[in-house]
């Protein structure tokens, strides 16, 4: 896996440095991705993505990358007769489903908040689609910072900031860590590079998070063809039950 | 090994798998005990999401029953009226619970009606099977005079209508005592994820009087339709049977079945009854301080339908 990577990195240089500086001039901001699919196979245990690119010229660069956006209800738990028990909820209806930041410097250090609200870069800044008019501004930010919490613990937000880190003074480098329980669909990979506070340029790469193989199958046919499934299921564990009683009567 | 689970989402040490099934299976072998009642729970405690746990377990039984029934079946000892009476209520039953089911977890309530089913009937049967442990162990110190005791005893019952004669069970009742008892352990089988044999089998004997030796075969006989009912609606209707789970889980099982029988004809009865009786009722304590104990975090992401 590294050493693809380290390869891809190599080669890409190679090509930056061919290119000459001519194509770097017309475009600020180079960037891609070593690979462009996360598969999750049967031994999925996490990926890490890779994002390498280079710039025209000196400037820092921020890397975040956006899980696909989906409603979500986060649930509040209260205590009745003794009990803790969810009693309350809030539908969130468009939040990423997964979230992180990497950047070459912190982020108070490059950027203004304007800039960081107006790009949702870094967790405070996210926006997050809560229903306005239902509820107090500090019961809603309660909410909020809850609902960016759980994410955190279940590791699909990172709340630390990750690193890009630059060779030499244009070609950087970045890592993410995709964990076990990833959502699928479809991500979004944003790299802004930042000069005199502001965000010079950016630009969006896709990244696919996909079941691949048996797991995929399997998933598919449940959700598509759930009556035959369900049937299926049922022959296997009819099967299965006769072949334990054979075996265990031969022994 | 880590296996990518396909419905569950997550992924599972696969030993970590078998060995529950295997496990369980020991116990399920040893005891005659189905098993479901304590593999759901751990399901749990290992993240597996509750939905899919008691969907997956239920496909589970359905195999496990299997294996049990034709062993029962070849000695005779199954009542196939009743049972299909039982299968019947069990069917109707079954299929309300899996729409309880979908109902609780869409108003976000299906953890705490699961956790709060687990603690009711896992308390009550920890307990019993325990002072009758206590009590066979103090009996082969203290032998007890016993008294003759009645066939049957004639109560508001036997007074009910549609009468139904059932030759292997030696029984002329009303077919409605069944058929209720069948509906209410199906809803119990579709919360809970279990076959509801630990209900099932002393409803028989002390509802019903069915004599001893069939009491088993014929619960397995109901479980298989009823667990299958269930798989089927939970898979068709929430998507939640993980087919790779269920084959981990019983590939563990059908092997520590055959142990559990082995060992079982060895050890001594009424203490491994009582241990079984103390994980039982650890099961219940695990799952009662959980729901008692302050929660780490009182926030957390719904599961299902956002």
């Amino acid at each position: 896996m590294i050493g693809a990577s380290t390869r891809a990195v190599l080669l890409f240089l190679l090509v930056v440095a061919g290119a000459g500086a001519a194509r770097a001039a017309q475009a600020p901001l180079v960037a891609d991705l070593s690979e462009h699919l996360v598969a999750i196979t049967t031994g999925f245990a996490g990926a890490d993505v890779l994002l390498f690119g280079a710039t025209d010229a000196e400037g820092d660069v921020v890397v975040v990358v956006r899980g696909p956006s989906r409603p979500t209800r986060l649930h509040r738990k209260g205590r009745v007769l003794g009990i803790w028990t969810n009693t309350a909820s809030m539908n969130f209806a468009r939040a990423p489903s997964f979230y992180a930041v990497a950047a070459s410097r912190s982020l108070e250090e490059l950027v203004g908040k304007p800039e960081l609200d107006r790009h949702e870069i870094g967790l405070e800044h996210l926006k997050l689609d809560v229903p306005r008019g239902i509820a107090s501004e500090n019961v809603i930010e309660r909410w909020r910072s809850a609902f960016i919490r759980t994410h955190e613990v279940a590791q699909l937000y990172q709340s630390d900031v990750g690193r890009v880190v630059f060779l030499g003074n244009r070609l950087f480098r970045a890592e993410f860590h995709l964990p076990a329980n990833v959502p699928t669909g479809s991500y979004q990979v944003q790299v802004f590079l930042i000069r005199d506070q502001r965000v010079q340029s950016a630009q969006t790469t896709p990244l696919i998070v996909s079941k691949i193989g048996v797991q995929a199958e399997v998933f598919d046919f449940a959700h598509q063809r759930s009556a035959l499934y369900g049937a299926i299921a049922i022959v296997v564990a009819l099967f299965a039950g006769w072949l334990g009683n054979a075996v265990f009567r031969k022994a | 090994m880590q296996i990518y689970l396909p419905i569950a989402e997550m992924s599972v040490d696969v030993f970590l798998l078998l060995m529950l099934g295997g496990g369980v299976g020991f116990l399920s072998g040893l005891f005659g005990v189905g098993g479901g009642f304590l593999m759901t729970p751990l399901l749990i405690f290992i993240g597996i999401p509750p939905a899919v746990a008691v969907a997956t377990e239920a496909n589970q039984i359905v195999a496990s029953s299997v294996s049990g029934v034709l062993a029962h079946w070849r000695r005779g000892n199954v009542d196939f009226r009743m049972g299909g009476i039982l299968t019947i209520g069990g069917f109707v039953g079954s299929s309300l619970g899996v729409l309880l089911f979908s109902f609780l977890r869409d108003i976000g309530q299906i953890d705490l009606v699961i956790r709060l089913s687990y603690v009711f009937f896992l308390g009550i049967i920890g307990v019993l099977m325990l002072v009758e442990s206590l009590r066979a162990m103090r009996r082969r110190w203290v032998p007890a005079g016993t008294g003759r005791q009645k066939l049957h005893k004639h109560t508001w019952v036997h007074g009910l209508p549609l009468k139904m004669r059932f030759h292997r069970s030696k029984l002329y009742i009303s077919a409605l005592l069944p058929l209720a008892i069948g509906f209410l352990v199906g809803i119990l089988a579709a919360i809970m994820g279990v076959g509801g044999g630990f209900i099932m089998v002393p409803a028989m004997i002390y509802l019903l009087g069915m004599p001893t030796v069939v009491v088993v075969g014929t619960s397995l006989f109901q479980i298989i339709f009823v667990t299958a009912n269930v798989t089927f609606l939970q898979a068709y209707a929430n998507q939640t049977v993980d087919i790779v789970l269920a084959l981990l889980l019983l590939t563990g099982a059908v092997i520590g079945a055959q142990l559990g029988a082995k060992a079982g004809a060895k050890l001594h009865g009424e203490q491994l009854r009582g241990l079984l009786a103390l994980m039982v009722l650890g099961v219940c304590g695990k799952l009662l301080f959980d729901l008692l104990a302050m929660p780490a975090e009182i926030y957390s992401i719904g599961i299902g339908h956002g």
